[in-house]
């Protein structure tokens, strides 16, 4: 029988793969998109397991707002993305250092 | 349902503004509207706050709790809507000199400006998510407005990859609460938490203050700050250190308060250890700065980190002290970046601060003024600056925080020195090559006149005092 444990297990992997793929990514810009992409998907499965555990609705609204907002978020990433592109004719991960920090 | 809309009636008035603006704009002038539209919507927002502050009155909730039109939030809103308007104004003459005045940037302020708003009302982690975003997506938009600017590009990049790993953050912290309390509203969250909190709302809520950190540029949280300031164009520098600083800071409080104001012993700790690293970290890291903006960066990293200090003493008086620091903050920051504007040479913009080199002898009315900034920047008695971090002190102490509070003194004694380092190139720095006189006289009213309250509000801080203790009594109970 699958339980919430099981759930929240999957999650948790999901948001500290999606963690180090932030950290420890040199290669590609694109790759941090993902990255965030899988975050906030972890988010979802968490909120929607805990909606089917609490017999609450609340936590599947809040699924379908994350969603929408990922949804935003990635296209503005990818149009900051596209713009920085222009200006370095790279994405890679090293070549966002005009600033040290 | 009608009640409910009048309630967030001013947010509505906005948002439907900014919308507004934005077909008509795109339908007819384009970018030769923008410095109308600058005016338009900073007039807004100046129409919007005072209606705000002079109308509002008592508490009402709507949308079954989601959404509070408390004391606390319309002291918020009103600092967050004069700031926006101030640095819109600020800003105007400096873009349309270099071509980025485009129509996009004051519509996108409203909307951050909207997003601010929903924040310091919220009382549901739906209504706080969704506010936190709308103002974050638009501001890593402004961040990048230089388009063909690799610095401005690289700063939007940066802030967005760093901003979406923080709203990532509270996210998980904020699903973790919702299992743990079975609810998001934080009047639910607030009895769940009673007595005993379960240990997965204290992992939540560990998380969601880790997200709101990022937010507010606390340390360890900060990496994004210096390169974001140096990196986009001063006037959104100046936006990004006052309104979203004061909108975050009052989420960061409402939360706490709101949503686990029964359990003050477990995120105190954590406040208190936020404050100290920023407190330091912001004296120490500025010392070796030479760009204006960097430097002011770091200051905002101590600022926050001060502002925190009131915030983790879990009193009343803390949370007043906190509103009355941030609004000397915001004003202080404002003529600061006033400065910052009008600093320039052959019609390029100057951030050395080498570049300040004898700057007294030639404009002595300007350099005064900013003296007069940088030392209540630094907290030098008998200016402004002074008496708010007096006021965070004295909280943390009555608070039982007597160590930070000592420790907040010695970080200001290490801050001084880079604020004074500026004075001193100012008034004795090497004669060189001058920076030319600034044109704008807005800009000059705006460095006066906020050099002239750090002087005169003093006397009774315009009445500021009274409103933030009503403003904290709604929010602590």
């Amino acid at each position: 029988m699958i339980g919430l444990e099981h759930y929240l297990t999957v999650a948790a992997a999901l948001f500290v793969i999606g963690i180090f793929g932030l950290f420890l990514n040199r290669k590609n810009v694109i790759i941090l998109l993902m990255s965030i992409e899988l975050i906030l998907l972890s988010v979802n499965i968490n909120f929607v397991a805990f909606s089917s555990f609490l017999g609450d609705l609340v936590g599947q609204v809040f699924t379908l707002f994350v969603l929408t907002v990922a949804a935003a978020e990635a296209a503005i990433g990818l149009a900051i993305l596209v713009c920085f592109f222009r200006n370095r004719g790279t994405i890679a991960v090293e070549d966002v250092n005009v600033m040290k920090g | 349902m009608q009640a409910d809309l009048t309630v967030i009636l001013p947010e509505i008035v906005i948002s439907v503004y900014a919308l507004a603006a934005l077909l008509l704009v795109a339908y007819t002038g384009k970018d030769k509207m923008a410095g109308m539209l600058v005016w338009l919507t900073a007039g807004l927002f100046l129409l919007m706050a005072l209606w705000i502050g002079a109308t509002g009155n008592g508490t009402h909730t709507a949308f079954g709790g989601m959404f509070n039109d408390d004391g606390f939030a319309r002291f918020a809103k009103v600092t967050i809507l004069l700031s926006a308007a101030a640095v819109l104004v600020l800003g105007r003459e400096y873009m349309q000199r270099r071509d980025i005045l485009r129509f996009e940037y004051p519509i996108l302020i409203a909307l951050s400006a909207v997003g601010m708003m929903v924040m310091v009302s919220a009382g549901d982690l739906m209504a706080l998510y969704m506010g936190l975003e709308l103002q974050s997506l638009a501001l890593y938009v402004v961040a990048s407005l230089r388009r063909d600017s690799a610095k401005s590009t690289e700063a939007g990049l940066k802030y967005f990859v760093l901003g979406a790993l923080s709203s990532g953050l509270l996210l998980y912290g904020a699903s973790l609460t919702y299992g743990y309390a079975g609810t998001t509203l934080f009047s639910g969250i607030i009895a769940a938490a009673e007595g005993q909190a379960p240990i997965g709302l204290l992992i939540g809520l560990v998380l969601v203050i880790s997200g709101l950190a990022f937010k507010i540029s606390a340390v360890p949280f900060h990496m994004w700050t210096p390169d974001v300031y140096e990196g986009s164009p001063t006037p959104i520098t100046a936006f990004f250190a006052t309104a979203p600083k004061m909108a975050a800071m009052a989420l960061f409080a409402r939360v706490v308060h709101d949503a686990f104001g029964g359990v003050v012993g477990d995120w105190q700790q954590v406040l208190a250890a936020l404050s100290l690293l920023s407190m330091f970290l912001g004296a120490v890291a500025a010392i070796g700065q030479t760009d204006i903006k960097r430097l002011m960066a770091y200051s905002s990293i101590a600022h926050m980190g001060y502002a925190l200090m009131g915030l983790a003493s879990g009193t009343v008086f803390g949370v007043q002290a906190m509103l009355i620091y941030m609004a000397i903050y915001v004003t202080m920051n404002i003529g600061t970046f006033a400065f910052i504007l009008s600093m320039e040479r052959d019609g390029q913009p100057v951030t050395d601060i080498r570049s300040l080199n004898m700057y007294a002898k030639a404009q002595p009315g300007r350099a005064l003024a900013m003296l007069i900034l940088l030392f209540s920047l630094a907290g030098v008695p008998p200016l402004l600056g002074f008496f708010g971090k007096l006021y965070v002190l004295r909280a943390a102490y009555e608070g039982g925080l007597a160590w930070l509070a000592v420790a907040g003194v010695v970080a200001s004694v290490i801050g001084a020195f880079y604020y004074l380092r500026i004075v001193f190139y100012m008034y004795f720095g090497e004669e060189g090559e001058a920076l030319e006189t600034g044109r704008s006289p807005v800009q000059w009213a705006f460095l006066m006149a906020s050099a002239a309250i750090m002087l005169v509000g003093i006397i009774n801080m315009f009445g500021v005092e009274a409103i933030a203790q009503a403003a904290a009594a709604t929010l602590v109970n």
